[in-house]
């Protein structure tokens, strides 16, 4: 199975059909031990009980940045290969990257709050995760503001490829400036200097919201194709009626 | 290379014309600068302080308002589709309107800072400093900028979509802009370090831009 078998969008149908219910199955139970490892988790020696926002933060922050990955990787698949299916995959990836960066944002600023004595810190990190919420936002609205699906998935892609600049800054942005933000500590030349106690609940938790985000992206595509489809129909409908 | 020359040459001579529309950036960011004293107040000591980030956010918004010309007015009387079929490589070409444009819309808003440095009592180091960093950095403005005209014009959509995407974009550039004039201003930080990202910030857009641009000109268009 290549990815130019899955051009035509009767067989991605088919197949994602197939493999939907036991994405979200898997979904479901990971979901399910890491919370529970979350909720029993040990309460940390300086954060308290707080420390377990960290299990809801962490996932969605990387997701916040993966998704654009994935989007850029889609664009690539618009501009370069033509791929009929990759403006279908940006598209139905923008509104979920856009969730996750505002819960990660949210989360944060309640984290926040106990930890820095503040809900919002105009610090690298935090700005730069900002802008990217700006710009999933920017996107969707490029998406709405034009008719015409094919013409809007090429300007989107652009916007996307040039946006990707942006990640680096997120990943780095802890390194290069001295921030509030602590550094990475999870993955780090060296090893995470996370404990065990915490990390192998985090994991589990981030490997559940990655599966979490391929289930609800495949079910976006979904909805978007089947979308398209009532769409061209409609407008044939429209012009034999008007013939 | 003559290709170019006359690009740019056309390009600011249209610009200056009557209808042109690049002096219009210099009024509006005269008139946002002086709207800024009736809001905050007319505090000397305040507006000195503020100073800085108002030019920049003037500056920021007039360049804004004049991107919509970059590529709009070609559009419509054909002469993009001539650009864009030519023999020069349509990033070269993008890169010299982008030029053009700052030179005739970017250029005028470095020329009336002195000016407006004094309606916000800014002193001669503060009112240089803000002078040079809009000179370092309204290039990235231009060039980023560039890239939201260049959707806007494929789309047929100009206006409050181009801002959408254009400004989450030029975020960096004001405030790295705003922290090097800061930094001259006030202390305690080196005005170097802020100042060699916005610097960074212009050389990078001036290579992203014409790329990003000429791409959704090309994939765009038809």
């Amino acid at each position: 199975m290549t990815p130019i078998d899955l051009a035509n969008p009767t067989r991605f149908l088919a197949l994602s059909a197939r493999v939907l219910p036991w994405l979200a199955a898997a979904t479901v139970i990971l979901l399910t031990i890491g919370l529970y490892q979350s909720a029993f988790a040990p309460d940390d020696y300086q954060q308290g009980a707080t420390v377990k926002i960290m299990f809801i933060h962490v996932p969605n922050a990387w997701l916040s940045m993966f998704v654009w990955g994935v989007m850029s990787v889609a664009s690539l698949g618009t501009l370069v290969w033509r791929h009929p299916l990759a403006d279908v995959a940006a598209k139905a990836a923008a509104p979920i990257g856009a969730a996750f960066t505002f819960l990660a944002l949210v989360t944060g600023s309640l984290w926040g709050r106990p930890m820095w004595g503040t809900y919002w810190e105009w610090d690298a990190r935090l700005t730069s995760v900002l802008i990217l919420f700006l710009m999933y936002l920017g996107l969707m609205a490029l998406w709405r503001a034009v008719e015409d699906p094919s013409r809007a998935a090429r300007a989107a892609a652009v916007l996307t490829l040039v946006g990707a600049i942006n990640l680096p800054i997120i990943k780095f942005s802890v390194d290069w400036w001295n921030t509030l933000h602590q550094p990475a500590s999870v993955m780090r030349m060296g090893g995470s200097t996370l404990d065990r106690a915490f990390l192998i609940p985090l994991l589990v938790m981030a490997i559940a919201f990655t599966l979490l985000f391929i289930t609800l992206h495949l079910a976006a595509m979904r909805n978007e194709i089947l979308r398209r489809r009532v769409r061209s129909l409609q407008m044939m409908q429209a012009s034999q009626r008007a013939a | 290379m003559t290709a170019l020359a006359s690009l740019i040459r056309r390009d600011i001579r249209i610009a200056l014309r009557v209808g042109g529309g690049a002096l219009i950036g210099v009024l509006f960011f005269l008139t946002v600068v002086v709207l800024m004293p009736f809001a905050v107040g007319p505090d000397l000591a305040l507006l000195a302080r503020l100073g800085p980030a108002i030019l920049w956010l003037g500056a920021l918004l007039a360049s804004l308002l004049t991107l919509d010309r970059l590529f709009m007015a070609d559009h419509e009387d054909g002469s993009l589709d001539l650009i864009t079929m030519s023999r020069t490589p349509l990033e070269l070409a993008c890169a010299a309107k982008a030029l053009a444009h700052w030179l005739a819309a970017g250029l005028p808003l470095i020329v009336a800072t002195p000016v407006l440095g004094l309606l916000l009592n800014l002193d001669v180091v503060a009112t240089g400093a803000v002078a040079l960093t809009l000179l370092a950095g309204t290039p990235a403005l231009t060039f980023t900028g560039m890239i939201g005209a260049a959707l806007a014009v494929t789309l047929h959509r100009g206006g409050l979509l181009m801002a959408v995407l254009v400004l989450p974009l030029s975020i960096p550039v004001l405030i790295f802009g705003v922290a090097a004039s800061q930094a001259a201003i006030t202390g305690p930080l080196s005005f170097g370090a802020p100042f060699s990202i916005l610097c960074a910030l212009s050389l990078v857009s001036l290579v992203v831009g014409p790329f990003a641009a000429a791409a959704s000109l090309r994939h765009g268009l038809d």
